[in-house]
C-alpha cells in the first residue's frame, strides 16, 4: 500500500523530534528524555491527529471541504467557556474545566450549524467566510472578558498553539484523542453517509440526527482537548483531511488512520521546522502552521474554483 | 439636499468632539486640553481614513461587503513594519526622523499593496466570494509571516515593532499625526477630486471603459489612495477590521445615494463619529480604555453576517 511509506518519514519526525532542543542529550538523557522531549512528541502527534479528525467530521456534517473546527467558531467559544469558568471557578479541577470547555464549545458549534443552514450550498466559498466572522464576533466577546478581567496574557496562551510548555504531566489527558479517534473508526461509515445530505442519507436508513449530534459532540471534545493542554491550531483540520481526500479518494474508513497519521506528521513536522529556524529560540508551531496551512488553502481555493462548474 | 445631511454629520461630530474635549475638564487645563486635543485628533484621522478607505475599495471591488481589513490590508501593513525593523534594525528605524519614517512606510506599502491587491482583484473579481476568502486566508497568511519574522528578530528589536503594532489612542507622537493629518487630507483630496470618475467606474469595468473611462488607470490610482488611507490609521492605532464596513454601511444607508462626492465625506464623518463617541462612552463614562476596538468589532462582525445572509437571500 502507497501509505506505507508515510511511516518511516514520520519515524524519522519523530527521531529528530527527540534529539532535538537546547539542552544536550549527553548527560541525563534518559531523564530529559522521559520528562521533556518524549512527552512533547506524543503531545504533537496527539494533538495533530485529533484535529485532523475532527475535520473530516466537521467537513461531513456540513458537506463542505473547505470548512474545518477553528473555521467554525468552535476554539473561540472554547475560550469563552474557559475564561468564564477560571473567574467563577478558578479552583476547579483540569477535568471539570475541560468539561466546560467542551460544553461550550458545542454550543459554539451549534452556532455555527444554525448558520450554516441558512447559508446555500451552490458556493463553496460563502460558508468558511460566515465561519470566520462567527468566531471572530465569539473571539471578540472573548477578548473583551479576558480585558476585564485582566486575563489577556492567560488567553495568548491559548491562542498560539505551541509545545515548548509540555513536559511530563501536563499532556495526559491527549491520551484520549486515541480513545475517540477509536470511536469515530467505528462510526466511520455513518460518518461517510452524513456527508451525503439530510435527504439521501435518511434514505439510506441513517438516523441523520442523531449521528450529526454524535459527530459535533466527538468534534467538540477533540477541539477543548487540544485547545485546552497546547492550544489553539488553525488549518490543520482543513490540511490533512483534504489532501488525503485527494491522494485517495473518499473511503473514509480507509482514510481516518491515514488522515490521523498526516495530521499528526503536519504539527509535529511543524513543532520541529520552528525549533530549528532559529535555533535555540522557537517559533510556535502554531505559528509555522498558520503560514504552512494559509498557503495550502489557497491552493485548493484555486482547485475548487477550477472544478466548480461556475465562477 | 445631500449636503445637507452631511451637514447634520459635520454638527454631530462637532458636538461630541466638543464633548469629548470638555467633559469633567479639571486643573491644569491647558496641559489636558493639549493632551485631549491630540487623542480627538488621532481618532478623528483613523475613523475618516477607515471609513473613506472602505468606500473606495467597494467601488472598485464592485461589492458592498468588502472592506480593505477584510482582506488583509492590514496584516500587509503589519508584515511592512516588522520587515522595515528586520532590515533597518530597531536603533536604525529610530534614527530616522518620524515623519520620514513615515513616508517611507507609506511608499513600501502603497507598491505592495497595489501589486498584490490589484492581482487579486484583476484575476478574481467576477468571483466575490472567491475573493473575499483569497483575501482573508491571503491575511492570515500575512499575519503567520509577521509573527514568524518577529520571533525572529532579537527580544529588544521584538520590543520595537511589538510598540508599533499596538500603538493606542493615549501616545501618539505629534510629528506623526502632522504628517499623518497631511497624508489624510492629501489622499481625500485627490478622492473627492476624482468623484466624478468613481461614480462611472461603479457601473462596472465595461460600461467605464465605454463611457471613456481609463478604469485599469482609475483602479491603479485609487489603490495607491487606499493603501496611504490605511497606512495612516494602521500607523496610529493598529488595526481594526470592521470599522470600516460600520462606517461606508451607514453612509449608503443614510445618504442614500452613489454619488461619492458625497458619499466619501459621509463615510469619513462617520468613521470619525463612531470612533470619538465610542471612546468617549467607553472611556469616559464607562472607564474602561481598550473595550471600543473590541465592541466594535464585535458590532460589525455581526453587520457582515447580516449582509452576507441578506444579499444570499435576495
Amino acid at each position: 500500500m502507497s501509505r506505507l511509506w508515510l511511516i518511516p518519514i514520520l519515524a524519522g519526525l519523530i527521531l529528530i523530534s527527540l534529539a532535538l532542543g537546547a539542552a544536550s542529550l549527553s548527560q541525563d538523557a534518559g531523564w530529559l528524555l522521559m520528562v521533556s522531549r518524549i512527552p512533547r512528541t506524543l503531545a504533537a502527534l496527539l494533538a495533530g491527529a485529533g484535529l485532523a479528525l475532527a475535520g473530516v467530521v466537521v467537513q461531513q456534517a456540513v458537506q463542505n471541504r473547505l470548512v474545518e473546527p477553528s473555521l467554525t467558531g468552535t476554539p473561540e467559544a472554547c475560550m469563552l467557556g474557559l475564561l468564564v469558568v477560571t473567574l467563577i471557578a478558578p479552583g476547579m479541577a483540569v477535568a471539570g474545566k475541560m468539561l466546560v470547555a467542551a460544553a461550550s464549545a458545542l454550543v459554539g458549534m451549534g452556532g455555527f450549524l444554525m448558520l450554516a443552514d441558512r447559508v446555500p450550498r451552490q458556493d463553496p466559498m460563502l460558508l468558511p467566510i460566515v465561519g470566520l466572522v462567527y468566531g471572530g464576533i465569539l473571539g471578540a466577546v472573548a477578548t473583551w472578558f479576558a480585558w476585564s478581567a485582566d486575563l489577556m496574557q492567560y488567553l495568548g496562551i491559548w491562542m498560539l498553539g505551541e509545545f515548548s510548555g509540555v513536559m511530563i504531566g501536563r499532556y495526559e489527558w491527549l491520551w484520549s484523542v486515541a480513545l475517540l479517534a477509536g470511536l469515530l473508526y467505528v462510526l466511520a461509515d455513518r460518518i461517510t453517509l452524513l456527508g451525503l445530505g439530510q435527504t439521501q442519507a435518511r434514505a439510506l436508513g441513517l438516523d441523520y440526527g442523531q449521528t450529526r449530534a454524535l459527530g459535533l459532540v466527538i468534534v467538540a471534545a477533540l477541539t477543548a482537548l487540544v485547545l485546552v493542554t497546547v492550544g489553539a491550531f488553525p488549518f490543520v483540520g482543513l490540511v490533512a483531511p483534504n489532501l488525503v481526500s485527494r491522494w485517495r479518494g473518499d473511503n473514509l474508513r480507509a482514510n481516518l488512520p491515514v488522515v490521523a497519521l498526516l495530521g499528526a506528521m503536519l504539527v509535529l513536522g511543524a513543532d520541529v521546522i520552528g525549533r530549528v529556524i532559529r535555533y535555540p529560540f522557537e517559533i510556535p508551531a502554531a505559528t509555522v502552521f498558520a503560514v504552512l496551512g494559509a498557503g495550502v488553502f489557497l491552493w485548493l481555493l484555486r482547485k475548487a474554483a477550477e472544478r466548480a462548474p461556475h465562477g | 439636499m445631500a449636503d445637507r445631511r452631511n451637514l447634520w454629520l459635520w454638527l454631530a461630530l462637532g458636538l461630541v468632539s466638543a464633548g469629548f474635549l470638555a467633559w469633567q475638564l479639571r486643573a491644569p487645563q491647558d496641559v489636558i486640553l493639549v493632551l485631549r486635543g491630540q487623542k480627538l485628533l488621532a481618532l478623528i484621522c483613523v475613523g475618516a481614513a477607515t471609513g473613506a478607505a472602505t468606500v473606495l475599495f467597494q467601488t472598485i471591488a464592485m461589492n458592498r461587503l468588502l472592506t480593505p481589513g477584510i482582506v488583509g490590508f492590514d496584516a500587509l501593513f503589519v508584515l511592512m513594519q516588522t520587515l522595515l525593523v528586520a532590515a533597518l534594525g530597531g536603533v536604525g528605524l529610530a534614527q530616522i526622523p518620524g515623519t520620514i519614517r513615515f513616508g517611507l512606510e507609506a511608499a513600501v506599502l502603497v507598491g505592495a499593496a497595489s501589486a498584490l491587491f490589484g492581482i487579486l482583484l484583476r484575476r478574481d473579481a467576477g468571483d466575490i466570494t472567491r475573493m473575499i476568502l483569497t483575501g482573508v486566508i491571503l491575511g492570515v497568511l500575512l499575519r503567520g509571516l509577521a509573527s514568524m519574522v518577529q520571533r525572529l528578530l532579537d527580544p529588544s528589536e521584538f520590543a520595537v515593532v511589538q510598540q508599533a503594532m499596538f500603538a493606542s489612542f493615549g501616545r501618539v507622537p505629534a510629528d506623526q499625526l502632522t504628517a499623518a493629518i497631511l497624508c489624510l487630507g492629501g489622499a481625500l483630496f485627490v478622492a473627492l477630486r476624482m468623484a466624478p470618475a468613481l461614480d462611472v467606474a461603479g457601473l462596472g469595468r465595461g460600461a467605464a471603459r465605454g463611457l471613456g473611462l481609463d478604469h485599469d488607470r482609475l483602479v491603479r490610482v485609487t489603490l495607491m489612495l487606499i493603501a496611504v488611507l490605511v497606512a495612516v490609521s494602521t500607523a496610529l492605532v493598529g488595526p481594526i477590521s470592521f470599522l470600516g464596513l460600520l462606517a461606508a454601511s451607514l453612509a449608503r444607508q443614510i445618504t442614500d445615494t452613489h454619488r461619492h462626492a458625497v458619499l466619501i465625506p459621509a463615510a469619513a464623518l462617520i468613521g470619525a463619529l463612531i470612533l470619538v463617541a465610542g471612546q468617549f462612552i467607553f472611556e469616559r463614562l464607562l472607564g474602561q480604555q481598550s473595550a471600543l476596538a473590541v465592541v466594535v468589532e464585535f458590532l460589525g462582525g455581526l453587520l457582515f453576517l447580516a449582509l452576507v445572509l441578506r444579499k444570499v437571500r435576495a
